[in-house]
């Protein structure tokens, strides 16, 4: 019962990936030529809105609603970021989704994305078998 | 009602994207990230052993609820919060798409490539068999997606997640104007 909340967060995500056409792969070309500010707009105005939450929720020391407060882990860069960033970004282009948008196009009704997660599985799968052999 | 069933403007969406990160923060101390999701699918279905997918998934399992309720967003959105109709975009990308090969602009992605039909023919394999690999195993290696790294991490001042981010947006921009138009030519 106590992951019912999260079921209502993905909810509002997945409606507003729909509704604002960020699942299309002719939004995620037009943002890769240059053509639009739409998905400009999204991923900015969110960093920017996100950010400010984050600063208020620090300023003023919000808990979360079990009175725990918020902690938000450092990442530690190391070079996968680079390699494995240039590999999605290869992988976003061709499929036109990351993977929040692969679970709404399914939840929308487009079933041949099932094959694309299935493959990004088996993709997650390989990197997990490979990861001590990789550059980090 | 007429105005939710419209696409919703960047500056609608974008915001409201934003505020899911305070929410997981508030709910419980949860930070956004999708990709992690495949990494509790491998760990839970099938780890073979394999020590990246050896941990306390279930600790984590509530983003597999977060994903589940994408995809009911996604059904909700599109079965009852939409006109549907082929998305507006720039006439320029369309031109440019036409020039290289795609004609049917009618749904949310190219019938022309994503199918079930079109996953026998090459073109189909590499857009959604090879893509969707590099897609996981990219986002896995990077340590997050679009939304962990460039909404999460970005907000929150972490300059490795700029650096992953700006890695996506190269590996996208050299994939559509270096090696698309030799793989629509498929």
């Amino acid at each position: 019962m106590k992951n019912l909340k999260f079921i209502l967060v993905g909810m509002c995500f997945g409606i507003i990936l729909i509704k604002s056409e960020v699942i299309s792969w002719f939004r995620i070309q037009e943002m890769f030529r240059l053509q639009s500010f739409h998905m400009y707009g999204i991923i900015g105005s969110a960093i920017v809105v996100a950010m400010i939450a984050i600063v208020l929720i620090k300023r003023f020391n919000i808990k979360t609603i079990h009175q725990e407060p918020i902690v938000i882990p450092d990442k530690k860069f190391n070079w996968g970021y680079v390699y494995g960033g240039l590999i999605f970004g290869l992988g976003w282009a061709l499929t036109g989704a990351c993977p929040g948008p692969l679970f709404a196009q399914i939840g929308s009704g487009i079933l041949v994305t099932t094959v694309t997660l299935l493959s990004a599985i088996a993709g997650t799968w390989v990197y997990g078998l490979l990861r001590e052999k990789l550059p980090h | 009602m007429d105005i939710i069933k419209q696409p919703w403007p960047w500056y609608v969406a974008g915001p409201l994207i934003g505020l899911i990160v305070p929410a997981l923060l508030i709910l419980g101390n949860k930070t956004f990230g999708i990709s992690s999701t495949l990494r509790q699918i491998c760990a839970a279905c099938i780890p073979a052993n394999i020590s990246f997918f050896k941990y306390d998934w279930k600790k984590d399992a509530w983003n597999l609820f977060f994903i589940a309720g994408i995809v009911i967003g996604g059904l909700i959105a599109a079965h009852l919060l939409s006109d549907p109709g082929p998305v507006a975009i720039n006439p320029k990308t369309t031109a440019a798409l036409q020039q290289q090969g795609i004609t049917d602009f009618s749904g949310l992605l190219p019938r022309d490539i994503f199918s079930f039909k079109g996953l026998t023919t090459l073109k189909g394999f590499v857009f959604m068999v090879i893509g969707g690999f590099l897609v996981g195993f990219g986002t896995r290696y990077a340590g997050g997606c679009t939304s962990g790294h460039a909404i999460m991490g970005i907000s929150s001042l972490q300059w490795p997640s700029l650096v992953a981010t700006c890695c996506f947006m190269i590996g996208g921009f050299v994939m559509t104007w270096l090696i698309l138009p030799y793989l629509l030519q498929l």
